[in-house]
């Protein structure tokens, strides 16, 4: 397949980066090397250092300690135009279009073709330059779409065509296939073949492993921000990179329940969401397990828990909560009955980030701590100060802004505001994205003592590990519908993903 | 022309026709005459506020502007005897700089555009009272400028020059917002301004030119104003006109979010007011209504857009999803998106 192996050169070498921010050491001496014309995965457990990584490679921030070597050049600091000049480019996983030009000018952006005495745009030609790229990524649309009017998959295809324009050496996609099909996928597949034989070198950044074993040359492994170990392209397989990426037994996370499980705590019967409005859902919560909710992106698990939570409408169907029926219209009336969310973006919905950790603790339930309409100041920073104990957060004084806590202390926050009430069932939405491992399984513990103690316990993750690990029962969501439920003996990596997909 | 542009043009005939059914005088030469004079004042400035608000931001000092640069321009040109070209020329330079010191102060000191552009309504009206003493600005009696007036007050063909000077101005306006690369990138800036300066624009530059194009727009404005009146109150001159101008703006399809606007829809934005404001007149209802009216319409004007897209918005999403599900059985990823695409 790859004739000439060794006439491979080094394009880009990261040699001894790290990087600190304060109080947090997201990468430590970490030195990667990308040959030309190589498909190189990174791959690490969220907030493994990957993000920053790529950032330091984008240029966007710059590196404590160490440096990049770019064609025998030593960079100590790279600036964002450096990156681009050398002929860096990214495919993003929010992806940086404009939805409100057209292809070709999405693709020339700050590149303009100008033409005429006045110097204006010359969208003909810019239209003309682009057709061929888009042809060479295998895009159906033409220059003149409005980008409005593409799905998420053709954006992407979008992005290639405008790396390839800016004659992008590297091209790091940053889970590029989190959001598309499978055929889309599959597209994706032979656009990314198409770069390798060009030359053009790739670090594709993903969590799904059956894909990197399918694409990659060489796996690049980060774990808490250091480098793990790497796999030869004889060497990927699906064992030996979770080994390297957790380090650990992937059972190890499992504290088995005190007990065998009860009654439903929660449960849906031919529920339909506005969300999912095609989808009937229905599945129990039981008294004392841990249920876990998969589901590759875009499944609507999301929108379930919000539905469920009173932020979206439950168009009809039954909700029982403890025996009794159950409806939230609104967030206000969930938490009255005891049912809480931990949202999945803890930054923009979980907390108040510029406002003090006492009042985020306190922010559902100031009802109990006022009179006559005035907040007992004593009382909300009591009850802080309480679950500042109960939970370990760690701040030096609980009137600092939420903002300056590192995640895992600020999921603490989130989750000390629905432990000082009284839970009846707890959703928890990608509860360990991007925190420390250390933290990560405080908050498995958290949820196995909220489990034992009777609470209902739902728990939306992507992260597989996560899921196989800390469930007790796993059902899995595929287009808002519940495509099957797995009892822990039929735990696996491969019959979640079977159910996500609905392959055969 | 965009199908945005092209709905608002037909309300614009639409209310015309049904002010004119009930008062004939609505296209008497004389009443087209007034309302394409007002349109050409309101317009120019309307124009300007229109790249500010592409960028996602807002000018609110465009009334006091007016009123500080009138006041200027007339004691300029009546009590010290500047000749008016240069009169003009210093006023334009003025706007400039004010704009300049707007767009510096958002883009350098990371100020927001409101509260930069409120200070600047204070303090320019407060300047434009106490630089008067409270009195009104005026030309000397039977003073007079042939050249300057016809300039700014003379008809050609009955058509007012305001109504020239606007139409010129806003030709411009479209090739620099549509056709130049500037234009494009304060498209891009207002839709994603991080992204934008990822993508190598001087976003800052940008943002900066589109409150010196806003304010330079704004102090020719303020010459034909003061043309116009004859004579400058310093605390009634101009009030509320910034106000007319982002009303222009929206109804002519700006978000005030940014990205998303043309040329030709703020000057039917601005050509809807008048005519309402016409309307008033024309139909007998008492004027202190104008604002109520004004008001209720671009609040019906934007809920209704904002249905309508949402509505698209619903439909194409069903469209992307295919051919509803028959028993579950048959998953099949419908590259129904790819047919959408070809018009």
């Amino acid at each position: 397949m790859m004739p000439k192996e060794d006439q491979k050169r080094t394009l880009l070498a990261l040699e001894n980066i790290s990087k600190a921010y304060t109080g947090v050491v997201a990468l430590s001496n970490v030195s990667m090397a990308v040959m030309s014309g190589e498909v190189l995965a990174l791959i690490g457990e969220n907030g493994a250092g990957k993000s920053t990584l790529m950032k330091i490679l984008g240029g966007v921030i710059q590196p404590s300690s160490g440096h990049i070597l770019i064609d025998e050049v030593r960079y100590d600091r790279f600036s964002v135009t450096e990156s681009q000049s050398v002929g860096i480019a990214f495919v993003h996983q929010e992806l940086n279009v404009f939805d409100n030009l057209d292809v070709a000018a999405n693709m020339f952006l700050g590149r303009e073709k100008r033409a005429g005495f006045l110097r204006l745009l010359d969208v003909k030609a810019m239209r003309a330059a682009a057709e061929p790229l888009l042809r060479r990524v295998g895009a159906s649309f033409r220059p003149d779409t409005p980008v409005a009017d593409l799905s998420l998959a053709e954006r992407q295809l979008l992005e290639i065509a405008k790396a390839l324009s800016i004659q992008a050496r590297l091209i790091i996609m940053d889970e590029p296939t989190s959001s598309l099909t499978l055929s889309e996928t599959k597209t994706l597949m032979t656009v990314i073949a198409g770069l390798k034989a060009k030359g053009i070198a790739v670090i594709y950044i993903s969590h799904r492993l059956s894909e990197i074993a399918e694409c990659a040359d060489r796996v690049f492994v980060l774990r808490d921000g250091k480098a793990a170990g790497e796999l030869g392209k004889g060497e990927i397989n699906h064992d030996a990179m979770i080994r390297m990426m957790i380090g650990r037994d992937l059972n190890s996370l499992y504290a088995p329940p005190a007990r065998a499980p009860g009654e439903p705590i929660l449960s849906l019967k031919a529920v339909r969401t506005r969300a999912k409005p095609r989808a009937l859902v229905e599945f129990d919560v039981h008294d004392g397990e841990i249920l876990g909710v998969a589901g590759l992106v875009g499944a609507g698990r999301t929108e379930l828990a919000e539905a469920i939570f009173g932020i979206d409408a439950i168009l009809e169907g039954e909700i029982m909560l403890a025996g009794k029926p159950f409806r939230a219209a609104c967030p206000r009336d969930a938490i009255d009955a005891g049912v809480y969310l931990v949202p999945e973006d803890r930054k923009r919905t979980g907390l108040v980030l510029e406002s003090p950790v006492c009042e985020n603790i306190c922010l559902a339930d100031l009802g109990s701590m006022s009179s006559g309409g005035f907040v007992s100041r004593r009382l909300v920073k009591a009850r802080a100060e309480d679950q500042r104990a109960k939970l370990g957060i760690r701040t030096t004084d609980v009137m600092r802004n939420a903002a300056e806590l590192s995640g895992g202390n600020q999921q603490k926050v989130v989750l000390g505001k629905w432990l000082s009430m009284r839970p009846a069932l707890i959703i928890f939405d990608e509860p360990t994205r991007g925190i420390d491992v250390a933290s990560k399984v405080e908050i498995y513990r958290l949820m196995r003592a909220l489990a034992d103690a009777g609470v209902g316990v739902m728990m939306i993750s992507s992260d597989m590990e996560e899921v196989i690990g800390v469930s007790d029962r796993i059902v899995v969501l595929r287009e808002g519908e519940i495509a099957g439920s797995l009892s822990r003996p039929e735990f696996s990596e491969h019959n979640v993903l079977k159910l996500a997909v609905g392959a055969n | 022309m965009h199908k945005k542009d092209l709905g608002l043009a037909v309300l614009i005939i639409l209310v015309g026709a049904v002010v004119y059914l009930q008062n004939p005088l609505f296209l008497s030469p004389i009443n087209l005459g007034n309302t394409a004079n007002l349109i050409g004042l309101f317009g120019l400035f309307a124009i300007g506020q229109g790249f500010v608000i592409m960028t996602g931001g807002i000018d609110l000092s465009v009334g006091s502007m007016i009123a500080l640069l009138g006041v200027l321009f007339v004691d300029m040109v009546g009590k010290f005897g500047v000749p008016w070209p240069v009169a003009i020329l210093v006023i334009l330079v003025i706007g400039t700089l004010l704009g300049l010191a707007h767009g510096l102060l958002i883009t350098r000191l990371r100020m927001q555009p409101f509260v930069v552009t409120l200070c600047g309504l204070l303090i320019y009206r407060g300047v434009a009272r106490g630089y008067t003493g409270e009195a009104t600005a005026g030309f000397p009696f039977g003073a007079n400028y042939p050249t300057l007036e016809w300039l700014t007050i003379g008809r050609s063909f009955g058509v007012p020059h305001a109504f020239f000077a606007m139409i010129i101005i806003g030709v411009i306006c479209w090739f620099v917002l549509h056709r130049s690369v500037f234009g494009r990138h304060l498209q891009a800036v207002g839709k994603n301004e991080d992204a934008a300066r990822y993508s190598g624009i001087r976003t800052g530059f940008v943002i900066t030119a589109a409150y010196v194009i806003c304010a330079a727009l704004t102090a020719v404005a303020a010459v034909y104003f003061a043309m116009f009146t004859r004579s400058v109150q310093p605390s009634s001159h101009g009030n509320f006109y910034e106000l007319y101008a982002i009303a222009a703006a929206v109804l002519g399809g700006f978000s005030l979010r940014g990205g998303e606007g043309s040329i030709i829809g703020v000057v039917l934005g601005a050509v809807l007011l008048q005519e309402l404001q016409n309307l008033v007149n024309l139909l007998g209802i008492p004027s202190s209504l104008n604002f109520a009216v004004m008001g209720a319409v671009i609040l019906a004007g934007v809920l209704a857009d904002q249905q309508f897209n949402l509505y698209r918005a619903r439909r194409r999403a069903t469209a992307a999803l295919g051919v509803p599900n028959k028993s579950g059985s048959a998953r099949h990823q419908t590259p129904a998106t790819t047919n959408d695409l070809t018009p």
